[in-house]
Parts: structure tokens; sequence; C-alpha cells
């Protein structure tokens, strides 16, 4: 779940519709495969970390890497674009969530014809990349989400970081003031305000089969008493997740929901200091549930089985222990195997607390597959009534659910 | 000149065969049909390619169950009106119809009064004023996204230029929640869209009033009609086919507006500024249900053409008179 923008997702659109026209189609390589194409949505400073293991792994198999980023959003559309024109990349990358519904249109092929398994891994990472029971997709590394608090502040105001709702509104309420808000986090009407909803809804034992239900309402009831407590800004409706970022590294907001991604953006301002705990949890003996992100390789049905193969191999030695931590270190990620997690937890202090909460995360297509999107969208239509005021949470709710 | 002089050169060859014998002539004539054709393809080729296809793929699409798998497969299942029903019967057509409607009677109004009080301001002879009337023309030179990008900052509830200003000034006691109140995104988004629209509206009805003859005003003012008077019964008349043309053509444009509010709101907060262009981007790009996407662009092409025939219906009468 990486920064996302809307336009440029509309000129992939727009690009989309152009190359429609011209979909003429040109093979790959045959069985003698020199060269593999990569197709990931990696930016600056990411891709560079990628293409080193992109590059590494290619000089081991003896193939050469052709590595392209395209812009998030974007990425879907071209991903159709290049199905429909028959030329799909030999490795592809996607936003875990996204697996499922590329694989429900048969454009993926099994990685078990590699022999790849999930084996070891977080069984989030597993459930996400499986579509009817067989593995599509693998992440290397995952992350998830967090609570990160300024130090300073906290310490300035004699708190320590939240473990329950009440502390988080209490510390957000005590924090607020002089231009500085508490709490900063995304309630975008997009997927990704979705993704910051779910760790409160699903802590509190909420369920996207069905959002109408007490506990998802408690949930999204405990945001809008942080936000009429004016411990949130109004404007974070419209606040993608590198937004509340900007809020915190300004030091007008005393903390954030984010995920680790952001430890490099955070390297840039050396004067902040802060740490991350675990989101709290509504009651102290709830467990934090937390969404699971990360970015899975698939290798797509491209019809040139030689080649197949040889990116199967590539999709291997990218998940393969060693390249997890490379990536995990690279990106600020944890690695996807368990075991490798707990080792790089125990010599990384920042990812750290991370290990625990990607262990227990939960997949966002683990229920309903390919079905998930549509589910994401009502999630984030009823944060978006209720956070505004137009209906209370479990009216917003029973709208959202409604609606079609 | 030299295809007119070559078709002259044809018929009068034309004209003296005719007379003589028949079956050549008969060749000739299909020899000029031809070339006729010859002339009108590339832009028979041109409207087939650029406007008939897209128009016919759509309208196509629309009746196809046409999703993420039908890029792949390139199986796209007839649903027949079953894209239409689900668009409309979603709750939140309405709402985008209502907000449509909205956007573009308040965009079209703001951008007309804005334009011709500019235009006739720009009439008058001052100094600076063809560099003032060429900086009124910015918005348009902007990239939308970049000028989007910009409205969204400044438009900040928190921390943006415009209530920071208006608080200062003691406009307003407390901020105004431009973007992020689903009462007033609307009228944010439509501010912005008025802003944008400004230079189209100032530079065709500053065109339209150069046009009108001097002489009249003269003689108006001899008969002692000036200043409003002036206005309402020499400008006005003589600026009706003009108002007409920048008004329909707003509409048009107005009501395709998409770049702006995916800029600023996509379309949010809680769906207040959604539109039907808004929405039919959703569905297409957002959720990959590209049936319902063309379902909806049909609805507001539908729209827009009753407008174009609106448009072509007063040009024809202001010809008849």
């Amino acid at each position: 779940m990486r920064k996302m923008t809307t336009l440029a997702a509309a000129a992939t659109a727009a690009l989309l519709i152009g190359t429609a026209l011209a979909a003429c189609s040109s093979g790959g390589g045959s069985s003698g495969t020199t060269t593999l194409t990569v197709e990931d949505y990696y930016q600056s400073p990411q891709d560079k970390v990628m293409e080193g293991v992109y590059n590494t792994c290619g000089t081991a198999l003896g193939v050469t890497i052709k590595a392209t980023h395209v812009p998030g959003a974007g990425l879907i559309a071209k991903v159709l674009q290049q199905a429909s024109a028959k030329n799909l990349p030999d490795v592809l990358m996607l936003d875990n969530p996204d697996v499922q519904q590329i694989a429900s249109s048969g454009a993926l092929s099994p990685l078990k014809d590699y022999g790849i398994s999930g084996d070891g891994f977080a069984p989030a990472v597993v459930k996400a990349g499986t579509y009817k029971g067989d593995l599509y997709g693998l992440a290397p590394a995952v992350n998830s989400l967090a609570l990160f608090y300024n130090t300073d502040m906290f310490t300035k105001a004699g708190l320590t970081p939240p473990k329950t709702w009440d502390e988080l509104r209490s510390d957000a309420k005590q924090l607020t003031g002089n231009g500085v808000y508490g709490f900063a986090f995304s309630g975008i009407n997009t997927y990704e305000g979705t993704w910051q909803f779910l760790p409160f809804m699903w802590t509190n034992g909420g369920d996207e089969k069905n959002i109408d239900t007490p506990q998802t309402a408690q949930a999204l009831q405990f945001l809008v008493d942080m936000m009429n407590d004016g411990s949130i800004s109004k404007a974070s409706i419209n606040w993608a997740q590198s937004d509340a970022l900007d809020q915190f590294t300004a030091g007008k907001a005393a903390m954030m929901e984010n995920g680790p991604w952001q430890f490099g953006s955070l390297a840039k301002f050396p004067d902040l200091h802060w740490a991350t705990v675990p989101m709290p949890t509504r009651t102290a003996s709830q467990t934090a549930v937390a969404p699971l992100g990360g970015e899975a390789f698939t290798v797509p049905e491209t019809g040139d089985r030689g080649t197949m193969t040889t990116a199967g191999k590539l999709v291997k030695c990218i998940t393969s222990s060693k390249n997890q931590v490379t990536i995990a270190q690279g990106e600020g990620d944890v690695p996807a195997n368990l075991a490798t997690a707990a080792k790089v937890g125990a010599s990384n202090k920042l990812i750290q607390p991370f290990v625990e909460v990607v262990s227990h995360a939960r997949a966002r297509t683990g229920e309903l597959g390919a079905d998930w999107p549509k589910a994401a969208t009502k999630i984030y239509t009823a944060e978006q009534l209720a956070l505004t005021g137009k209906a209370t949470p479990s009216a917003a709710l029973k709208q959202a659910q409604g609606s079609n | 000149m030299t295809t007119i002089d070559a078709a002259a050169g044809r018929s009068r060859d034309l004209t003296s065969l005719r007379g003589a014998q028949r079956p050549e002539g008969r060749r000739a004539r299909r020899r000029l049909g031809l070339t006729q054709w010859l002339f009108l393809l590339p832009a028979l080729a041109y409207i087939v390619l650029f406007f008939g296809f897209p128009i016919v793929k759509n309208i196509t699409m629309s009746f196809q169950d046409y999703g993420t798998r039908t890029f792949f497969t390139g199986e796209a299942p007839w649903v027949g009106i079953g894209n239409y029903l689900e668009v409309i019967r979603s709750s939140l057509f309405s709402t985008t119809l209502i907000n449509t409607a909205l956007f573009t009677i308040g965009s079209i109004v703001g951008q007309f009064i804005l334009g011709l009080l500019l235009a006739l301001f720009f009439r008058r002879r001052f100094p600076l004023a063809g560099v003032l009337r060429a900086l009124l023309l910015l918005p348009w030179l902007l990239p939308l996204i970049a000028s989007s990008a910009v409205w969204k900052w400044m438009l900040d509830q928190d921390s943006g230029v415009v209530n920071q200003t208006l608080l200062a000034i003691h406009v307003i006691p407390a901020p105004i929640p431009w973007l992020s109140s689903p009462d007033v995104a609307l009228v944010a988004v439509i501010i912005v869209n008025i802003w944008l629209g400004i230079p189209f509206n100032v530079t065709i009805l500053y065109s339209g009033l150069q046009d009108i003859p001097g002489e009249l005003y003269e003689a108006a003012s001899l008969d002692g009609a000036t200043g409003w008077k002036a206005f309402r019964y020499i400008t006005w008349p003589n600026l009706r086919p003009v108002v007409s043309v920048v008004l329909v053509l707003g509409v048009v444009y107005t009501l395709k507006v998409l770049d702006i509010i995916l800029g600023l709101t996509g379309g949010g907060p809680a769906n207040a500024t959604q539109t039907l262009a808004t929405s039919s981007y959703h569905y297409s790009f957002v959720d990959f249900t590209f049936g319902q996407g063309a379902a909806v662009s049909n609805i507001l092409i539908v729209i827009s053409l009753a407008f174009s025939i609106v448009y072509l219906r007063l040009n024809r009468r202001a010809v008849d008179e």
C-alpha cells in the first residue's frame, strides 16, 4: 500500500484507451531465454534495492533482467492493457490484495509449477497469494500498520505510548493544541482509507463480509469521537498516508498511523524523534489484528513454457530467505518467512515491533478473494459518511452495506 | 487554388464531352465520382477511426460484462441492459446526477457572468490592458494536474492560504472546510472550475464584442442611450449568437470535467463531488467494471448530445432570422 495518485491513474487510463486500439501481439523469447522482463511499481529509493536483487538473481540464472517501474495506481490498468495485447512481463509484481483478482482472470500461472511453496511464510502471505487452492503470488517482504509517536512531545507531556483506545483518545486530546493535532491518519475515499481503518475494525471483531455490525460501528464511532474532540484534523478525510506523514514530520501531528515503508522518509528528519508501538486495542485483552501489506511476485501466463520456467526460478530467487533480508532492510519491511523475520527482528530495532504485528496480520483478500474491492469500497464509503457527520457510524455502515 | 482550378478545368471538359460521346462521358463521370470519394477518404477514415470506432465500441461495451477477465480471455458476455439497470439502480446514481447538474449550472453561471464582465471591462482602452488580458489566459496554459494540486493546497482547511487570508482579514470567524465538508466541497470544486473557465468565456465574448460596430454606440449615444441602456439594446442583442455558442459549448465542456474533481477531492468527501464523469471513471478504472463505466459515460454522452442539438437549433434559428 504505497502512495498512490489518482491522476497518475487517470493518465494511465488515457494510455490504456489509446493502446487498446493498437493491441497487436508480440511474442516473447523462445526456450533459450536470455532476457527476462520484470514489472513492478517501486519508486525511488526502493526501485534501486529491487533492481539490485533482480540483477543478482539474473546473474545467478544467466539471464539479463529488464525492469520497468510503473507508478502505483497505474499498474493494474497497465497489466490489463498488456494482457489484451498478449505482452505481459515475464515476472509481475502485484500489490497483495490484487493477486486474486488478476489470478481469477487467468493471467497468472500457479507457482507450484516452478516448485515454489509458501512453507514457513506468514500465514497471511500465503492466503493473500492463493486463489482456488493454488499459490499464484508470493511476497518476499511484508509490512503492516503501527502507531508512530513523537517521543519529544510525549516526554514533554509526561505521557507513555497508548495501549488502548481510551489511552489513545486521552493522549491525543492532551497533545492537541497550538497547531498540533494529537493523531493523524488517512481517511481518504480510496482503498488506502479502508486499509487504515482495518486495524480498528478487525481488532474489535469487525468483519468485511458484513460491515453493518455493532463491532465495526464501535470502531468507527471511536474515530468519529476523536475527530469531534478535535484530536484529528477534519482534513484527514482527504489525506493519503503520505499526507499523514507530512503532518507528522512537520510536527503538526503527535501520533500517526503508518507503516515501516516510511522509515526512509522519516530518516530525512534527524531532529524528529519518534518510535513505534502496535496499534492500540479497545480493551487491553484484545489482540491487535492489522492488515497485511506488501507486494507479491507472480509469473504471468505468457504462453512460452521455457521462459516461464526461467521466470519461476527468478521468483524463487527473489523470495529466497537471503533476498527477503536484503529487501526487508532496504525497504523497511519484514521478511515474509517467519524464521527469517525473527532473525532480522532480533538485530533491527526499527523492524522488530512489526515482526510481531505481521505474524498476526490478516490478508485483505483472505475471506472475500476477488470480491474484496467491493467490500473495501463499502468500508471507505461508510467511513467518509461517518467522519463528515453525514450519518452516524451505525447508519453509515448500514447504508454502505446495502449499497452496490 | 490549384485544386479549384483543376476541378473547374475538369468540369469544363465534362460539359464538352457530354455533348459528344456518351460512353466516354459516363466513364469520365464515374472517374469524377471516384475522385470525389478519394478527396473525402482521409476525412472519412479519420472520423470512422477516431470517432466512430470508440463510440461503437463504447456502446457495445455497455451491453457486455466487460471486466478484468475480458482483457485476458477476450470474452465479454452479453448482458443486455443489465449494466444500465445496475448503474441507475445504484444508490449513488441520483447523487451523481444532481451533482452533475449543480456543478454544470454553477460553473456556467459563474464563468459566464465573470467572463462577460471582464470582456466588457477590457473593451475600454487603458494602460496595460493587453498584458492583463494575456495574463487572464494563464489558467488555460497551466496543466490541470498542476493547477488542481495547487488549489488543493490553497484550499486546505488548516494551513491553506485561502483560509489564512480570510481569517486574517476577519471575513470568517472559523476556517472553512473547503474540501473536507460534504456541504462545501462541491462549491469549492465549482469555484476552481469557474477560475478555469473564465479565459474561454472572456476570449470568445471579447472577440464578439469587437465585432459590434462602434457606429451603433455613437448613433445610440446621440439618442441618449448610454451605459446600461446601450448594453441592453445594442451590446446584448448583437452578442446573442456568440452568447449561445459560449453557453452551449460551456455546458458540454463542463459536463465531462473529470481531472479537476479527481485532483481536488477524488469525488469525495462522502461522494459529495461525485459526478457522472467521475463515477464513470471510477467504474472503469478503479473497479475495472468497464461495462458499467461505459453505461454511465453513454448516459453522459446522451445528455451532452441533447445540449448539442439545442445548440444546432439555436444556430439554425439565428440563420433563419
